[in-house]
């Protein structure tokens, strides 16, 4: 059997590297060009990387090649001539200059339509109202350009699952200065954003389940004009994906309140990179409630924490009294399918009651709970119905077996009588 | 207690007069006298016949009541269903009865069948016999397909598509076949329509006619007696079909019953999820039982098989079987004159084991489940 690995091995090997190799070669380099037969031939490590990542590089399949940012002419295989400044070359642009030289063709409308009649060509005007385009032009040499978050020579579409923009991958893109702390030394902001971000739900729909749409660093700070939001603004950044629960929260008495001790919404209670999987102990008085970390045990608002918690719990229990009944009749093989479609009006009771809860109106809430509960207890009467029904069967059962063995015995003794009458 | 016996015996006595003055009864008489079977050692095989027929009557009646509150339609037809097990009075029993029911007749249809085989009850003068007997388990096959289909659930709807999909590939006249069972390219009402039709009409029309003729010729050729026993030159020792036979038939009938109604008690049929032909397939589609030696087969053989498709070659292998099967009276000449015939026997055994195995491997093979 180990024979068979051993043979088998240099197969694997081989298979691996024509696929790995499949990859690369994604495009073929032009032929006959300067630069790239330079870049690509000299051996020097300092200078072939741009060739050799070139090929993956989404510029080159629309036809845009070395010259059209670095200037010169790749048709001279004389250094003098293909990087004279006369053709003007440039040759490796100044940190500070990347942001215009990518917007001589992504800030030119007419040229970008050519390629995509839809695309922004905002993203330089944009960049200069970020943090990152501020201190650029400040003079800070170490803050983000196009190519910080893009690459350079291997820029991907941000549609292209291997891109640093795709959304699995931003986390990871802006962690690379954003998470870590000896880079960012000076810049006074916190670098576990990274590692906090990394345990939320936010990341783990968006890698585990896969729902693209899950927020990452872009989403909530913009990417080309990059900022953090104010206490003012977070209500809006959440509220675009959860926009009910910002309407509820902006009628509640809270929206006041924090505006005038200066807390910011949402992540007062919810934190910020590192929002988790909410869950009704939130709500309430004990321990792990947040709504104990403002209100004391005198205040009306620690009251309406309780009498909320109240009546999420009885309508949870009820829904889940309610489903371990029809699990339990589902599993004897009993038909509750309807009954368990009919309990969903139940859950989604408890679903709407959580989010009103950023209401923070017991009585709105109670209203809620209690059509549900009222639902949940319906179909926990159909549970208990439908088990006695099932006791039913077993013990109809084991009567009419009853009845069918006495008939099978008297018809045994009969067969018996005649084949003795018949010997 | 006895006078009441006394009053009842004489009202079927003068009930019995009665009929007999209108119609002539002697001759049933007679053969209900005269009627004997055979006993020897293969005497038990004879009762699956009996016992497929009181399944088949079961199959009727609780047919009769589901069909009072089924609606055969793509919008209605798995509510119906669900109102039949959850709302009407014993709606569960009879439709888990008739479903059971539908399970234990192929069962021991399959039985009476290799049973008649071993015994090559089919050598002559039973070759009508034997062809009416095949004919009827083709027809219970295809009840058995068209009803799984009925409820309308999505294991049924992906299972009947896969079932049309196969009865496709049949050289010539597959398309077409396909078509015919669907009312059109795809499963859809129109197919559910279509099985109803066959279920309720077409096949208990054929079921009849055939049944008629299969047990006619049963009464009038008596039970075969295994050319083994024939050969012994033993005497053979008989029972009386009435009382004897028939009492030990009623004591399984009602075992049969009684299994029946524990089956239906401890593992009501489930109904599953209703159809959606937009959704995709869902994981571990599947035959009803008697199917899946044919579905693991199809799984097994390659796409292609030199230039024709691996799927035309496995249909027109079970074709092949199915008339090898139907022809054996005719094909089997050594046990026609009387002779020992061991080619056939082992046939026989090959055919049973590649049916277990295969049916085996489809519920435990890796993918099977």
């Amino acid at each position: 059997m180990r024979g068979a690995w051993i043979l088998l091995a240099p197969a694997l090997l081989a298979g691996s590297v024509l696929f790995v190799g499949s990859q690369v070669a994604a495009q073929k380099l032009p032929e006959g060009n300067a630069c790239i037969d330079c870049h690509q031939g000299i051996g020097d490590p300092r200078v072939t990387p741009p060739a050799e990542k070139f090929p993956q590089d989404i510029h080159l399949s629309k036809g845009i090649l070395c010259q059209d940012c670095h200037g010169g002419d790749p048709k001279s295989f004389d250094p003098q001539g293909s990087m004279n400044p006369a053709k003007g070359f440039i040759g490796k642009p100044k940190h500070q200059a990347i942001p215009q030289l990518c917007g001589k063709c992504h800030s030119n409308a007419s040229y970008m339509k050519k390629f995509n009649p839809t695309i922004r060509v905002d993203q330089v005007q944009e960049y200069f109202t970020s943090v990152h385009g501020k201190k650029l032009r400040e003079g800070d040499q170490k803050v983000a350009t196009c190519i910080s978050c893009h690459d350079v020579h291997k820029i991907r579409a941000i549609k292209d699952q291997q891109a640093w923009t795709y959304p699995v991958k931003v986390v990871d893109t802006c962690g690379r200065c954003h998470g870590d702390a000896k880079y960012m030394q000076g810049y006074k902001i916190a670098t576990d954003v990274v590692e906090k971000y990394k345990t939320s739900i936010h990341y783990e729909s968006l890698t585990k389940k896969g729902d693209l749409s899950a927020p990452t660093c872009n989403v909530c700070h913009g990417n080309h004009g990059a900022t953090p939001p104010g206490v003012d603004s977070v209500a809006n950044v959440c509220g675009t994906c959860h926009s009910l629960t910002a309407d509820l929260f902006n009628k509640s008495p809270h929206k006041k309140a924090f505006a005038a001790i200066g807390l910011a919404p949402c992540v007062t209670c919810h934190s910020n990179h590192d929002v988790m999987k909410t869950t009704d102990t939130m709500v309430g008085t004990d321990e792990k409630a947040v709504c104990v970390n403002c209100h004391d045990p005198k205040s009306p608002g620690y009251q309406k924490a309780a009498a909320i918690r109240a009546s999420l719990d009885e309508l949870r229990g009820a829904v889940q009294r309610a489903g371990a009944i029809l699990d339990r009749a589902e599993h004897a093989g009993m038909e509750v399918s309807q009954a368990k479609f009919e309990l969903r009006g139940a859950s989604d009771s408890l679903l709407k009651t959580r989010a009103t809860v950023h209401l923070i109106d017991p009585a709105a809430i109670k209203t809620l709970t209690d059509e549900g509960i009222q639902i949940a207890n319906k179909m926990h009467a159909k549970g208990v119905k439908v088990m006695e029904d099932l006791t039913f069967r077993h013990r109809g059962l084991w009567i009419s077996v009853g009845i069918i063995l006495v008939a099978i015995v008297g018809l045994v003794l009969k067969i018996r009588e005649i084949d003795r009458r018949q010997a | 207690m006895g006078r009441l016996a006394d009053s009842l015996a004489g009202v079927l006595k003068s009930l019995n007069a009665w009929v007999d003055e209108r119609i002539d009864l002697s001759g049933i008489r007679e053969l209900i006298r005269h009627k004997v079977v055979p006993v020897h050692r293969h005497t038990v095989w004879y009762y699956f016949g009996g016992m497929t027929l009181f399944l088949f009557i079961i199959q009727v009646l609780t047919g009769i009541l589901l069909l009072l509150y089924y609606r055969p339609s793509a919008e209605e037809a798995f509510e119906s269903v669900q109102f039949i097990v959850t709302e009407v009075e014993f709606g569960w029993l009879i439709r888990s009865i008739h479903t059971w029911s539908a399970n234990l007749l192929v069962a021991t249809m399959m039985i009476h069948l290799f049973s008649v085989y071993f015994t090559q009850a089919y050598r002559k003068p039973r070759e009508i016999t034997w062809i009416s007997g095949m004919s009827l388990f083709g027809i219970f096959l295809f009840f058995g397909f068209s009803g799984y289909l009925l409820p309308w659930n999505e294991l049924a709807y992906f299972a009947t598509k896969v079932g049309t999909d196969v009865a496709g590939q049949v050289p010539v006249v597959g398309h077409l076949m396909a078509r015919i069972l669907r009312g059109g390219d795809d499963v859809t009402g129109a197919t559910l329509s279509r099985f109803y039709g066959f279920h309720v009409a077409i096949l208990p029309l054929l079921t009849t006619a055939i049944l008629g003729l299969h047990l006619f010729l049963v009464q009038k050729q008596g039970m075969s007696v295994p050319p083994e026993i024939e050969r012994s030159g033993q005497p053979l020792r008989t029972m009386p079909f009435v009382p004897s036979f028939l009492l030990r038939d009623l004591v399984g009938w009602l075992s049969a019953l009684a299994v029946l109604g524990a089956l239906a008690a401890y593992f009501p049929w489930e109904l599953g999820v209703k159809a959606d032909p937009f959704a995709p397939a869902p994981a571990g589609i599947r035959p009803e039982w008697y199917f899946m030696y044919m579905f693991q087969t199809l799984k097994y053989i390659p796409a292609k098989i030199g230039p024709i498709d691996g799927e035309v070659v496995g249909v027109l292998g079970f074709g092949l079987g199915g008339l090898f099967l139907l022809l054996v009276p005719f094909l089997d000449r050594k046990t026609a004159r009387g002779e020992k015939s061991p080619l056939f026997f082992w046939i026989g055994v090959g055919i049973v084991t590649y049916i277990v195995v295969l049916s085996v491997l489809g519920y435990v093979a890796p993918g099977g489940k």
